[in-house]
């Protein structure tokens, strides 16, 4: 079963959920796919034992076959090539890596060279990876190719997703058999939420919700979940308690056996909601 | 005219809250939200759109299944995994690189522009406001911030400021966000992943050549991590603008769509106006 944990809005407690439910589920691997600002080593403490590059294919122009025709820079999309007073000008950072430059190149003068981009990493038996975007580098969708190749058929699968509802996170969910949608009883929560909701439901696929920072002054998330009809699987409470433990880097179901079997509990309903 | 951005790495920290509540302290400014993906402003804001208008900022391929000979070349091609076996785009997976196109022996392919979001331009008792919605799952929220950022320069007439809401992360979102501005203000919070995602966040700002300034929120919840950021800025020569204590009232206020200024709530006000003395002082002084 692989179960996806996203959010729309930023800092609502997707790693506070995924690590918790890494913790408390069963035969489990914890995929932090929130490569541009991982947080999931400070909360699961792995032993990060091996480290691989992620790298990705470039273009490079032999001066002596090119004759600056410019069709390289017609045919790339995303302007990572110009040709400038009689120079082959690359942005390598903003290269999507697909190669139409050497299709175009009508003398062969372009060729591809690996770079890398950022990092895949993991504990000895890969239970818990993490990707790292390099800092100064814009394009991350390369890096959760990598990590999602790494899943373990045979295990219970985690992954904590990027913030927002953009390719990225496209990229993290696709394939998961159930989402966990985290928010708060803000107005914000519940906006950025209802765009999360969208993209699961424009993906088809099974989710339900957990209201993080719950406070009994506000109503507004249980009531778009009865309007809605979707599952609420959990409720955390607004506490200066599990505020501070967060803040150490110490999560619900580390420092507490109760907290621990509700979201084994909430693992169970998601197994029932992924069937349904 | 500066323009400063507002970012944090980590999400949820108070960048809405801060640059909503400076919508109101700063005379002469207008305002973006470059979180297009999940922007939150215009809540706070209520403004009128004046002008909303369709963006189109990405490609993707489209078959001509007539000319197709289904010979699979572009299929080969694809480095994305975007064409199926009945030789059909597969919906969100293309990145309308053209490389398909170039590939086809019969020119069978052809990109077209896809719609991926709307800009749009409104009206606030604050001041112009321009804002985006990427659509669900689309590509090239980079570009879509490109254009909020060149909408905003169109509405610029005499303010002396704009104050751009940016959105969490470290890639091409937060880059398009801080290109060529004039400062950008990391709003972080004392907790173990605030402070690893400040570090990144701040390494981007120097790669850019931004000068940055640092804010902490909440900085009262967790006192040792508030210090050991502090310790990193005074290391990195990054200057720490203001301490926002940790305060439930505000929250229950931005429940009921107001910025702690609109509650009354003094104490957060007043370290609000002293941040932006202290960043508003130091751009303007940079610039002699």
């Amino acid at each position: 079963m692989k179960i996806a944990v996203l959010s729309g809005k930023g800092g609502t407690g997707k790693t506070t959920v995924s690590g918790s439910l890494a913790l408390s589920v069963p035969n489990c691997q914890y995929l932090d796919c929130d490569v541009e600002e991982p947080n999931g080593s400070i909360f699961l403490k792995p032993d990060i034992k091996k480290s691989s590059p992620v790298n990705v294919l470039v273009p490079e122009v032999d001066a002596s076959k090119c004759n600056q025709c410019g069709k390289c820079a017609e045919a790339c999309q995303f302007n990572a090539i110009a040709v400038v007073k009689g120079k082959v000008l690359i942005f390598p950072q903003i290269c999507h890596h697909c190669g139409a430059c050497v299709l175009a190149c009508p003398n062969g003068a372009i060729k591809e060279v690996e770079r890398s981009i950022g990092v895949v990493e993991s504990d000895e038996n890969e239970t818990f990876l993490q990707g790292k975007l390099n800092v100064s580098e814009p394009i991350s969708i390369p890096i959760l190719i990598q990590l999602k190749d790494r899943i373990k058929g045979d295990k219970n699968v985690i992954i904590d997703c990027p913030p927002g509802a953009s390719c990225t996170v496209v990229e993290s969910i696709e394939g998961c058999d159930y989402c966990v949608l985290v928010t708060e009883p803000t107005p914000f929560g519940l906006h950025d939420l209802k765009i999360a909701v969208q993209l699961v439901r424009k993906m088809q696929i099974p989710f339900g919700i957990v209201l993080n920072k719950a406070s009994q002054d506000s109503t507004i998330i249980h009531e778009f979940c009865e309007t809605e009809g979707i599952d609420l699987l959990l409720e955390v409470p607004f506490s200066q308690e599990i505020a501070e433990n967060y803040s150490k880097g110490v999560l619900p179901a580390e420092s507490s056996e109760q907290w621990k079997d509700r979201f084994k509990t909430v693992y169970e309903k998601i197994e029932r909601g992924a069937k349904k | 005219m500066k323009q400063i951005v507002f970012i944090s790495g980590k999400g949820g920290t108070g960048k809405s809250t801060l640059v909503s509540s400076l919508s109101i302290l700063v005379k002469s400014k207008l305002i973006a939200d470059c979180d297009v993906d999940a922007p939150n402003m215009h809540i706070l804001l209520k403004g009128e759109v004046l002008k909303k208008a369709d963006y189109y900022g990405a490609k993707e391929a489209v078959i001509d299944s007539e000319l197709c000979v289904k010979c699979g070349i572009c299929k080969e091609t694809c480095r994305f995994d975007s064409i199926n076996d009945e030789f059909e785009i597969k919906p969100m997976k293309c990145e309308g690189c053209g490389a398909c196109v170039i590939a086809c022996p019969q020119n069978a392919i052809h990109l077209e522009e896809v719609k991926t979001g709307e800009v749009y331009t409104s009206k606030t008792s604050r001041g112009t406001f321009s804002h985006a919605l990427l659509d669900i799952g689309a590509e090239g929220s980079g570009r879509l911030v490109t254009e909020v950022r060149k909408n905003v320069s169109t509405c610029i007439k005499d303010e002396e400021w704009v104050l751009i809401d940016g959105s969490p992360g470290i890639g091409c979102v937060v880059i398009a966000s801080i290109t060529g501005a004039d400062a950008v203000v990391v709003v972080s919070e004392p907790t173990k992943s605030g402070q690893s995602d400040l570090e990144r966040v701040l390494g981007v700002a120097k790669h850019f050549g931004t000068p940055a300034f640092v804010c902490i929120n909440k900085y009262d919840l967790n006192s040792e991590v508030t210090s050991q950021i502090e310790d990193f800025c005074e290391k990195e020569g990054v200057k720490v603008v203001g301490k926002i204590p940790f305060d439930p009232d505000v929250v229950k206020a931005l429940r009921e769509f107001k910025t702690p200024v609109e509650a009354g709530n003094e104490a957060v006000t007043n370290e609000i106006k002293s941040i932006w003395e202290k960043v508003s002082e130091s751009v303007m002084n940079s610039e002699s």
